[in-house]
């Protein structure tokens, strides 16, 4: 990018994401006194995975025993890689924010007691009421605009750069404090909202020498039409599989099954447990989003067999992300904050996926926290962001250093050889160490070729940026899932050559690193004691 | 893939260039905007939804561009059919405010 950006702001906090946490984050800073901007690549109210569909909730009321049954039952399932504290933290949390939630206008249900029945919320419905909250908060929103980089001075970060897709010019935001709400990375896979999630966070965040965690546990795909995108497979439990001859294939929506009957052919569905009209008109009615596809395609998926394939969510439903060290979800780099999906979710679902309930709140509670924790700590410098000699960061898929014309590599190229490596169950459901060896070679290869991109406009530009961290983050899964020799409950990371669960793993992994990527392991942190780090192999990066 | 935007209906509010996640569509020159990258849609129906005047229509094909026509779709009565089941629009009431998915959550199986 060019030194000086054509449009420039200077504020308290910058949030980059808007979606669920981005939106939570802007909101919390602001109310906590900092002048805030927020970008997002695409719209606050339209983007990422929440926004076009809808999402449950870890939401308990206050009952002391069945929320600690449900803290014990999370634990077990999240392999003991999560932690009750942060469970308890998150809901309590989630808990008045959904009143709020409510007090702004959602249309709760209330039962036939009159208790709101809070554990759900439409995606347009919820994202459009947090767009209104957020400007009417005072946050400048700066949608189509992407973050391309981070700023960064001897102090930490001090804002970002990006463009302006739709005026086609740069923009610089320059904050004390910025949280990275970029969602997690689901490498163009046509999900559900998806294709908006493709690891930029992660990659600014390595830039700056943060550390990730968690990114073994990225084995996760969604059951969705053959043809289409909708990953929303709730619905699913109504039915039945079939191979292409017609013969039933047993098993539910979760599991190894449709996984393996795909590799053997077709797998097509018929949803003949609702077999009453009126169990079928009750399903019509509750899930608009499910059935538009079908509808649209001329099926009737009562009685009709429909295609389905898995399509692979990566981090968004898997639990990995930016490595966050205290309550305020900061990160190890003076003044950046990580929130949602961009954030790590090990705290809070171990090994185990957050898809669903978990990750929503989580998104509420982690944007609460680090718009919080970002504004206190915007506020607590004496010197304005405008006036700190920050340097932009980026130093991948930014494009101009191509050494001569023949060594140009279309982005196109480079994500289909991503994507080969990434999206197959064979390499990355089915995880043996051979494959994944030899996948993390053949990504290592791409990484070596992410600056001899070369855009040409704003729009090749951001994909530019998007294919290098999509390269960043497979590496970073790959390397830490041959790290885990071992099969952790959850079912989000397992590797053939070792079946069990070994107690001897039960830690985290941390990646962090570009060019050479390494891994240590982290003690999952007693509550109420500081996060340590043992066997460090890496330098330890500039603390906060 | 995002397929249809009907000049008949389409007030130039721009509304879908706006809330697009993938950046679709640019504004047209005569006020109609303009499917400018297809090929970036990523089928999430947002800008559907979004459409004051149900100008606009979403193939569920997310993997290819099917081609169907203004007029076809209009003909199937394809447009604005998302926006009404999800209870958008004057005089209808939001999907959010029903408890199908509080009933669905009771009755996991019938």
């Amino acid at each position: 990018m060019s030194d000086s950006a054509e449009r420039q702001l200077t504020a308290d906090v910058l949030v980059i994401g808007g979606g669920p946490a981005g939106a939570w984050a802007a909101w919390s800073a602001a109310t906590n006194g900092a002048k805030v901007v927020l970008v997002d690549k695409g719209y606050l109210g339209s983007s990422g995975a929440t926004a076009p569909g809808g999402t449950n909730l870890l939401y308990l009321p206050p009952d002391k025993e069945m929320r600690e049954q449900a803290v014990a039952s999370r634990m077990k399932q999240g392999g003991y890689l999560a932690e009750p504290a942060w469970i308890h933290r998150v809901l309590d949390q989630v808990y008045t924010n959904l009143e709020l939630i409510e007090k702004w206008g959602y249309p709760f249900v209330r039962d036939e007691n009159g208790t709101p029945m809070r554990d759900h919320l439409h995606g347009p419905e919820y994202m459009a009421i947090m767009r209104k909250v957020v400007k009417r908060a005072g946050v400048k929103v700066l949608d189509q605009s992407p973050a391309l980089e981070l700023l960064v001075d001897e102090f930490g970060v001090g804002g970002a750069r990006g463009v302006s897709r739709q005026d086609d010019l740069t923009w610089e935001v320059r904050a004390n404090a910025v949280v990275i709400a970029t969602g997690g990375c689901a490498f163009l896979s046509n999900g559900l909202g998806c294709n908006v999630l493709t690891g930029d966070g992660y990659l600014m965040a390595g830039e700056v020498g943060v550390e990730l965690s968690g990114m073994e546990f990225t084995r996760k795909y969604a059951p969705s039409p053959a043809f289409g995108s909708n990953t929303r497979s709730r619905l699913l439990g109504w039915a039945t599989y079939y191979d292409s001859d017609g013969n039933e294939i047993v098993g539910g929506r979760q599991g190894d099954f449709l996984a393996e009957a795909l590799l053997k052919g077709p797998v097509y569905a018929i949803m003949n447990k609702a077999d009453t009209p009126e169990k079928q008109a009750f399903l019509r009615k509750s899930h608009a989003i499910f059935f538009l596809p079908y509808d649209r395609a001329g099926i009737d998926v009562f009685t009709e067999p429909f295609p389905l394939t898995l399509r692979y969510e990566g981090t968004v439903r898997g639990t990995g992300g930016i490595r966050i060290v205290d309550d305020d979800c900061s990160t190890t780099v003076g003044g950046l904050f990580a929130a949602g999906d961009a954030a790590t979710r090990e705290r809070i679902t171990g090994s185990a996926s957050g898809g669903g309930a978990f990750n929503a709140s989580w998104a509420i509670c982690s944007g609460t926290w680090a718009g919080k924790g970002a504004a206190a700590h915007a506020l607590s410098h004496r010197q304005s962001a405008a006036t700190r000699d920050l340097k932009p960061a980026g130093r991948y898929g930014l494009g101009g250093v191509a050494s001569s014309f023949e060594n140009v590599v279309p982005s196109q190229e480079l994500i289909k050889e991503i994507q080969d490596q990434v999206l197959p169950l064979t390499i990355n459901y089915f995880r043996t160490e051979q494959g994944l060896k030899q996948a993390l070679h053949r990504l290592d290869n791409v990484w070596n070729r992410v600056n001899s991109q070369t855009p040409q406009n704003v729009r090749e530009q951001v994909r530019a940026r998007e294919t290098a961290a999509m390269a960043a983050t497979a590496r970073w899964m790959y390397t830490a899932a041959l790290s885990r020799k071992e099969t952790r409950s959850g079912g989000l990371h397992g590797l053939a050559e070792y079946p069990g669960q070994d107690e001897e793993q039960q830690h985290r992994l941390l990646v962090s690193g570009l060019e050479e990527v390494s891994v240590r392991t982290e003690q999952v942190p007693v509550s109420g004691v500081a996060v340590t780090a043992v066997a460090a192999t890496s330098e330890e990066v500039q603390a906060g | 893939m995002i397929e249809v935007v009907s000049e008949s209906r389409c007030v130039s509010c721009n509304q879908c260039v706006s809330v697009c996640p993938t950046n679709v569509f640019d504004r047209g020159e005569d006020g109609i905007p303009v499917i400018a990258r297809q090929d970036d849609c990523q089928t999430c129906f947002m800008c559907e939804l979004y459409c004051p005047v149900d100008a606009l229509y979403v193939a569920p094909d997310s993997e290819q561009v099917i081609g169907i026509s203004e007029q076809e779709a209009e003909q199937q009565g394809l447009l604005g059919g998302y926006r009404e089941k999800v209870g958008w629009g004057k005089g209808r009431k939001p999907v959010a405010s029903h408890d199908y998915m509080y009933r669905l959550s009771l009755f996991a199986r019938f």
